[in-house]
């Protein structure tokens, strides 16, 4: 699982890449909020996103599925760019996964009408051939016994897994995570991450905003760190946390490491 | 003996489930707890007790026990009686019977009344129940209801015409209403929308509708209705007087709904909206099936408040000369032979009201109960 090789084999052997992040700048009003961004992620490429509160890793991600607009710069998902054009959002978000810090399962359904909502009403797919695959995936987040089960009657561990399979069953080709274990008591925070490990060994290509640490040096071929709206740092996890260059990320690791 | 079970020692984790001490169950224990549970309570309840003791068997030896329900005038009543006026003389109110349901609508076509009570009847439960074989079929029959009904109601092609003068009484009451109510909820959620779209032509329309609307007392609307909108139509065109009144009670409830129903959208959490977009659907699907299920829910209580609201409000129509239950049996209190039956009608009045918004009151609070599904977030 913790196989550092990993990181080496994508460097010798670089697939294409699947988001392409390309001096892209974004304004909340006046505050400039993401300062000139260049990312690209690679298929099958894990990466962790870190840093302070408030530096922008959230409205990053954000902007991957376009639940935040840029202003400036290109960003481009799987070779569709993303502009005003709706067609190309919609294409977008269909091929995108998300995973809420706060869950945001809809609570007036069960666990199984969260997850095939989407692939009954994007992907047209029969309803009996959507809890088909819906089940499927409650098997793998570990929770078919919920199925028939509200939101509300579920411990946020298993709310979360829920969340997860609900991204899944659209078969997305990127999932993006934005602190998916932040709202968590410790002991669900592992039933969580285990299931993203899982997700991970699956070749899913995954954008990761944590403080995990443990989760960044398992499973991440890069860490990023962000401060102030702009990426400071960009390394393999062993590296980024043995090693640090930047006095800034030096500081924030102290931090978070002696928490 | 509950004293000697809480002596008795158990090893730890061998505690059994024990009854509840018997005081603070079953009856005894409810009317402790609620009644006697003070002295400030004692004194409330043996007041409450009191003064229900005073009140109800005299309203009851009156409405019940010495009421009268059948005579020939209001003498006749008070003869039948020990002393006048020492029950209630319903007689009054079953001579008036026919008329105060169906009002001047002609004899002969009054089955096409009661079809459109009994199709009436079953829209309702085809909208309300769930489980109906079919449902599908329902539904279509009650969004096919209101034209169906008008067309019973009105006449015209194939059933002779009736003038919409001729409607009166519960009749009236029940068009005004239950027209208001179907078509201020789906006109009300469609301004909430707007107001809280990104268009900003759209929002500015909606937010001066609404407010305009909200500033400007019903009756006054009636009044615009019944007065005003002749100089706005073209010359020698005739506008019923209830269509336009039923327009007008129908934007005035729908400024309402729509503030409510704005309510329950602001309840939602953004993550909502954003899970929505993050799976891909599309603004309408959003809110058909995350959005306004969940707004909807909130504002039930506020929902059902404007509607209980408006099916009152629409005695006002007596106002521009419309003779609803209230105008129409007002109108059979200056009968010389039913003189001085003031009390009679009111309380059949009030009890007519109370009957249709109780009604409504208790299904919202089970719809609520219903739609529960343990909230956390
Ligand atoms: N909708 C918004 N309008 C205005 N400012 C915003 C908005 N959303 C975020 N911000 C601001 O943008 C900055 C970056 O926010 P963001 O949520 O991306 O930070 P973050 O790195 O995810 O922080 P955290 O670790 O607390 O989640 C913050 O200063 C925040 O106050
Ligand atoms: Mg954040």
């Amino acid at each position: 699982m913790n196989n550092p090789d990993d990181t080496q084999n994508i460097s010798v052997e670089p697939a294409e890449p699947i988001i392409t992040i390309n001096g892209m700048h974004k304004w909340f009003g006046d505050f400039h909020v993401l300062k000139n961004i260049n990312l690209e992620v690679r298929r099958g490429e894990r990466i962790v996103i870190c840093g302070p509160s408030g530096s922008g890793k959230s409205t990053l991600i954000r902007c991957i599925n376009r639940l935040e607009e840029h202003q400036q710069g290109t960003i481009t998902v799987d070779g569709t760019e993303l502009t005003q054009d709706l067609k190309n959002i919609e294409i977008i978000r269909s091929e995108v996964g998300m995973v809420f810090q706060q869950f945001n399962l809809f609570p007036h359904l069960t666990a199984l009408e969260n997850v095939t909502l989407a692939p009954i009403w994007v992907r047209k797919m029969p309803r009996a051939e959507a809890e088909e695959s819906a089940m499927k995936y409650l098997e793998r987040v570990k929770i078919p016994e919920q199925a028939l089960k509200y939101p509300g009657q579920l411990s946020g561990g298993q709310q979360q897994r829920v969340a997860i399979a609900r991204s899944l069953c659209m078969n997305p080709r990127i999932m993006l995570f934005d602190e998916p274990t932040s709202a968590l008591d410790p002991e669900m925070i592992k039933e969580v991450l285990d299931v993203m490990i899982e997700l991970a060994e699956s070749g899913m290509t995954m954008l990761v905003v944590t403080h995990e640490m443990g989760f960044a040096t398992a499973v991440a071929h890069r860490v990023i760190f962000m401060d102030e709206g702009q990426i400071i740092e960009e390394r393999p996890p062993r590296e980024f946390f043995e090693n640090p260059e930047h006095e800034r990320t030096k500081l924030f690791l102290s931090q978070i490491l002696h928490h | 003996m509950a004293q000697n079970q809480a002596k008795q020692a158990y090893a730890a984790g061998a505690h059994p489930d024990l009854p509840p001490p018997v005081r603070t169950t079953g009856p005894v224990g409810w009317i402790r707890a609620n009644l006697l549970s003070s002295p400030l309570n004692i004194t409330l309840t043996l007041l409450s007790a009191w003064l229900l003791w005073s009140i109800v068997p005299p309203v009851l030896n009156w409405a019940l026990f010495d009421a009268i329900w059948s005579a020939t005038d209001r003498k006749d009543c008070w003869a039948q009686m020990d002393e006048p006026r020492a029950g209630a003389c319903w007689a009054f109110i079953r001579g008036s019977f026919r008329l105060f349901i169906y009002g001047w609508y002609p004899e002969p076509e009054r089955w096409r009344v009661n079809v459109a009570f009994v199709l009436l009847l079953l829209a309702i439960v085809g909208v309300l129940r769930d489980n109906l074989p079919g449902k599908k079929y329902w539904l279509w029959f009650a969004v096919a209801f209101p034209f169906i009904g008008a067309w019973l109601i009105v006449g015209g092609f194939g059933l002779t015409p009736v003038g919409t003068q001729k409607l009166g009484g519960i009749l009236l009451t029940v068009i005004i209403g239950v027209t208001g109510i179907t078509f201020s909820l789906p006109l009300g959620i469609a301004l909430a929308l707007g107001r809280r779209s990104k268009l900003p032509a759209l929002r500015a329309v909606c937010v001066i509708f609404i407010e305009f609307i909200r500033g400007v007392p019903l009756i006054t609307l009636l009044f615009v209705a019944s007065t005003m909108l002749t100089y706005f139509l073209p010359p020698g065109s005739t506008f019923d007087l209830l269509m336009r009144v039923l327009i007008m009670v129908t934007l005035f409830s729908a400024a309402y709904i729509a503030e409510v129903v704005r309510g329950g959208l602001q309840g939602l959490s953004s993550g909502q909206y954003e899970a929505a977009d993050s799976l891909g659907l599309t603004y309408w699907k959003a809110h058909r099936l995350i959005i306004l299920p969940q707004a909807l829910k909130i504002s039930i209580p506020g929902i059902v408040n404007t509607f209980i609201g408006l099916y009152k409000d629409s005695v006002l129509v007596l106002i521009i000369g419309m003779m609803d239950i209230l105008g129409l049996g007002r109108a059979r209190l200056n009968d010389p032979d039913w003189l001085g039956l003031a009390p009679e009608l009111y309380l059949f009045i009030a009890l007519f009201f109370f009957l249709c918004c109780f009604s409504m009151a208790r299904y919202s609070l089970s719809l609520e109960k219903k739609l529960e599904t343990g909230h956390a977030q």
